[in-house]
């Protein structure tokens, strides 16, 4: 049976660029397309009805017409237009870098309803938690649980031994931890301390209520946004554009 | 389509390649271009070479507002009649002509060439957010007015900016965002409402 010409999906834009005179070409995150691109006509002029609606972190009903080649957007209506974080220089940012990660880690045309649902739960929690790095130190160690960079925190990825409580070290080339003697190696990593590994484990297994009720020292959490980052820019070989204004903004705020 | 170059003239090549290289100008269109001006009179095509010419020979960035300028100064700046208590802050060039056009606007402008936009890698210092900042200092200026455009990245080089300049002492307002003249309301967007009935005004 051929596929529907047009078709209705939910979606989350997450990338936009200019293709001639007044349109875009969308990328979005869907519940069962997974990530696809489109094209919106017309959306940068000022009479267009759909540019509200699909805005990059705007969660919209979509409707689309297949074509030769990319599909063209016919119609759209918001969900959720994510106001509170749009009104909020930091939270933009942020979810900014959140979308950049979807981007990057996804391929076109791959169902992940998994991903979908953490990255609207992960939108909607960004404009209501108070901890926001919190919160994206969550999606990012959950991200990677998803899409299977699991790092082995329990025993070290060389001798297998359980890790004592110890300084140990975290080695991003070889996805998880290396216990003192194995981190003497040489490969690249860097040192985690006991309370780092247990709020990292606590990340990767609890669930968001008990770890919201963590009272993190600033070092701590500079550790694991380090480390986390490293790990992160390992695997896609290349850096995170957006991280670079997060710093930024961290300076200048 | 694929122009067999040894079938056609060297010249006639060159120049469809150079026209084909202009945004929205495929192979057709410069084709179509070409063989026009083969046949045009030789004064008219001198007149657009020299255009073409002069347009980067003479212009070059106004040194103060970094709208494009024939000299030192753009035609604005040194304008004596306009009010030099307000920079009015746009994206591009062809911001400033779309608010010249309506001719409600009498100070000055601010020229940013882009918008901040993180997942693109453009940061603060690749467009022209120093020099604003470095403008408004031991200035008269009293008003600042954001029109950078009301997408998410214009949205966040207004509120960056925002945080910026008040420190300094100065009014800073940005342009309202609502309902599009002539559109009609059952299409408008949640934010574009949201922001219409917050900016809400008597009737005069």
């Amino acid at each position: 049976m051929s596929e529907p010409r047009d078709y209705k999906t939910e979606a989350i834009v997450i990338k936009k660029t200019r293709l001639g005179e007044a349109d875009r070409i969308l990328t979005l995150y869907t519940p069962h397309l997974g990530k696809i691109q489109a094209v919106a006509k017309g959306v940068r002029q000022p009479k267009s009805k759909m540019s509200g609606h699909l805005e990059l972190l705007t969660y919209s009903m979509v409707s689309l017409a297949r074509g030769k080649n990319l599909a063209t957007v016919t119609g759209s209506q918001t969900i959720n237009g994510f106001l509170g974080i749009k009104d909020d220089l930091e939270l933009t940012s942020y979810a900014l870098y959140i979308i950049e990660l979807v981007n990057q880690f996804t391929e076109d045309g791959i169902e992940d309803y998994p991903l979908f649902k953490m990255l609207v739960d992960v939108l909607e929690k960004l404009s209501t938690e108070k901890n926001r790095e919190l919160v994206l130190r969550y999606f990012e160690v959950q991200l990677l649980d998803n899409l299977g960079y699991r790092p082995q925190l329990k025993q070290c990825v060389s001798c297998r031994m359980r890790l004592k409580p110890l300084i140990n070290q975290f080695c991003p080339g070889a996805g998880g931890m290396l216990c003192p003697a194995c981190g003497k190696n040489g490969s690249f990593s860097y040192q985690l301390s006991v309370n780092g590994l247990k709020v990292f484990r606590l990340l990767q297994d609890g669930d968001y209520n008990t770890i919201s009720r963590l009272k993190m020292p600033k070092e701590l959490a500079m550790e694991l946004e380090r480390l986390i980052r490293a790990y992160i820019k390992y695997l896609l070989e290349k850096d995170i554009k957006s991280l670079a204004w997060l710093e930024t903004l961290k300076r200048c705020l | 389509m694929e122009v067999n170059p040894s079938n056609t003239t060297d010249s006639v090549n060159r120049l469809m390649q150079e026209f084909a290289k202009l945004p929205g100008i495929g192979p057709k269109s410069a084709q179509r271009l070409t063989y026009y001006l083969l046949r045009t009179q030789k004064e008219q095509v001198m007149a657009l070479a020299e255009a073409i010419m002069s347009l980067k020979n003479s212009t070059r960035l106004c040194s103060c507002c970094y709208n494009i300028a024939d000299s030192e100064l753009c035609p604005i700046c040194r304008n004596d009649k306009r009010d030099k208590t307000s920079i009015c802050v746009v994206e591009q060039p062809q911001d400033i002509l779309a608010l010249e056009h309506s001719g409600i606007y009498k100070g000055l402008y601010h020229v940013l060439h882009g918008a901040i936009s993180p997942t693109d890698g453009i940061g603060i210092n690749d467009i022209k957010i120093e020099e604003l900042i470095g403008r408004l200092k031991d200035s008269e200026i009293s008003e600042v007015i954001l029109a950078t455009n009301p997408t998410l990245e214009g949205e966040q080089t207004a509120m960056y900016l925002n945080k910026m300049i008040i420190p300094l002492g100065i009014r800073v307002t940005r342009l309202a965002r609502g309902l599009p003249f002539g559109t009609e309301l059952e299409y408008a967007d949640d934010i574009t409402l949201t922001r219409a009935l917050e900016g809400r005004q008597e009737l005069k």
